[in-house]
């Protein structure tokens, strides 16, 4: 029932504040309260090379780039030192399979911290 | 081992690198003109993967061609066309036909080609697309399944240096080197400060990490205000428009303006090389690599 009702209340909330897009797997905190699946490529590691010069996306040019909103976020908003930290975390591809679900049951489950078996992250190694 | 990693990890050796033309017919004899034309400057060459979302022919089958022809490939997968499997896919293809220097890109969108009704896959970012090029060569897909033997990767990827947020992009540089990237290939940069505080950045956060800027071989200001106009991500500086605009000699004014930024980017910190792009297609190619001191290879 819970898992049938949350992903309704949840798109209702983060919807009108942060575009919510329901990946299922989100990474807010971590991104300048800034959703990067509104970005149009769904780039969730940072911007592409297309940012013209008065900062606006290369696919709509009239929108302010999702990372430099992003970025300026991280920079000025008062978030916690550990979410400001993770912003150049190497977030892992998006699980397809949770499209649509409850970010929120997905964080308590930890489903959304499983990655497939052969992701590894090489911090700290350099 | 790739000629790439040889020069780059273990020479002091500038390297300079170029982009192979793309191919849309014509069949092996296009390709061994321009092979001919590229093989005694470059160490690599990419191998573009639908540059400016225009479908051509495909990474692999060009990079192939090109390893035929005596040239290296440096082979570009960019994330809008294919999602993880068949970026996998392409690597382990590359791998099969002896192909090391991977390139990975986000790519532009799909609005930018001739068919911006296309879908856009984007299934990864450049960064994961980076991580999991790594990860294939410690011998495991990125479902884990094993490679044995594992593929021999020499990676990269390509930064902007003079987009917003240009703090950021320093640090982006960080990350990408950090997921697995060797080298960058920085896009065209008419802005000599912004390049310049780029490097400087990376060579500081970043020391091994080496970096390869663009610059471009013009014949008028014209290609430089369509760069400008309508290329998201290149912003030329109104006096340099006018410099080349205004000189009465403007394919003379342009090429002196092309030494002037790759002499420069070359002294720059943490820059082993360049990327040279040629828009003439003329002879300035050969005249530009002697003013730099370079010497043919044999
Ligand atoms: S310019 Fe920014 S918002 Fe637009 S596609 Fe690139 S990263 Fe995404």
């Amino acid at each position: 029932m819970l898992k049938k009702l949350l992903p309704f209340v949840e798109h209702a909330i983060k919807k009108p504040v942060w575009d919510c897009r329901m990946c299922g797997q989100c990474v807010l905190h971590s991104t300048g309260m800034t959703c990067p699946m509104t970005c149009p490529k769904t780039l969730r590691n940072g911007p592409c090379g297309g940012v013209r010069e008065n900062g606006n996306c290369e696919v709509i040019p009239d929108m302010q780039c999702v990372w430099l909103k992003a970025y300026d976020r991280k920079v000025f908003l008062p978030l916690p030192t550990v979410w400001k930290e993770h912003f150049n975390e190497l977030r892992p591809p998006v699980d397809m399979r949770l499209q649509g679900s409850s970010s929120w049951i997905n964080l308590v489950t930890k489903r959304d911290q499983q990655t497939p078996a052969g992701w590894s992250t090489n911090d700290g190694e350099h | 081992m790739s000629l790439m990693r040889e020069k780059l990890e273990n020479s002091n050796d500038t390297v300079f690198t170029a982009e192979f033309p793309s191919l849309d017919g014509g069949g092996m004899a296009k390709v061994e003109k321009n092979a001919a034309r590229l093989a005694p400057w470059f160490v690599g060459v990419n191998a573009t993967d639908n540059p400016a979302a225009h479908a051509h022919a495909s990474n692999t089958a060009s990079a192939i061609a090109m390893k035929m022809h005596g040239i290296e490939p440096i082979m570009q997968i960019v994330c809008r066309d294919k999602n993880r499997l068949a970026i996998q896919a392409d690597m382990m293809g590359a791998a099969l036909h002896g192909i090391e220097n991977i390139s990975l890109l986000t790519g532009d969108d799909v609005t930018a080609g001739d068919e911006p009704e296309s879908r856009r896959v984007f299934d990864l970012d450049s960064t994961q697309a980076i991580n999991i090029a790594r990860i294939m060569t410690t011998g495991q897909y990125l479902s884990g399944r094993k490679i044995n033997p594992a593929p021999d990767f020499y990676i990269s990827a390509v930064e902007n240096p003079a987009a917003p947020p240009f703090d950021y992009r320093i640090e982006r540089a960080l990350k990408k080197y950090r997921a697995g990237a060797k080298y960058l290939q920085l896009q065209i940069c008419y802005h000599p400060d912004r390049l310049e505080k780029f490097c400087a950045g990376v060579a500081k956060i970043a020391p091994d990490l080496k970096l390869i800027p663009t610059i471009v071989l013009v014949k008028s200001a014209k290609p430089m205000s369509f760069m400008n106009e309508k290329v998201p991500g290149i912003d030329i500086p109104q006096e340099t428009l006018n410099r080349v605009s205004a000189a009465a000699d403007q394919a003379e004014e342009a090429y002196k303006l092309t030494v002037e930024l790759a002499k420069h980017a070359m002294t720059l910190p943490a820059v082993r090389g360049l990327h040279v792009t040629d828009f003439r297609h003329d002879d300035s190619l050969d005249r530009f690599m002697y003013d730099l001191g370079q010497k043919p290879r044999n």
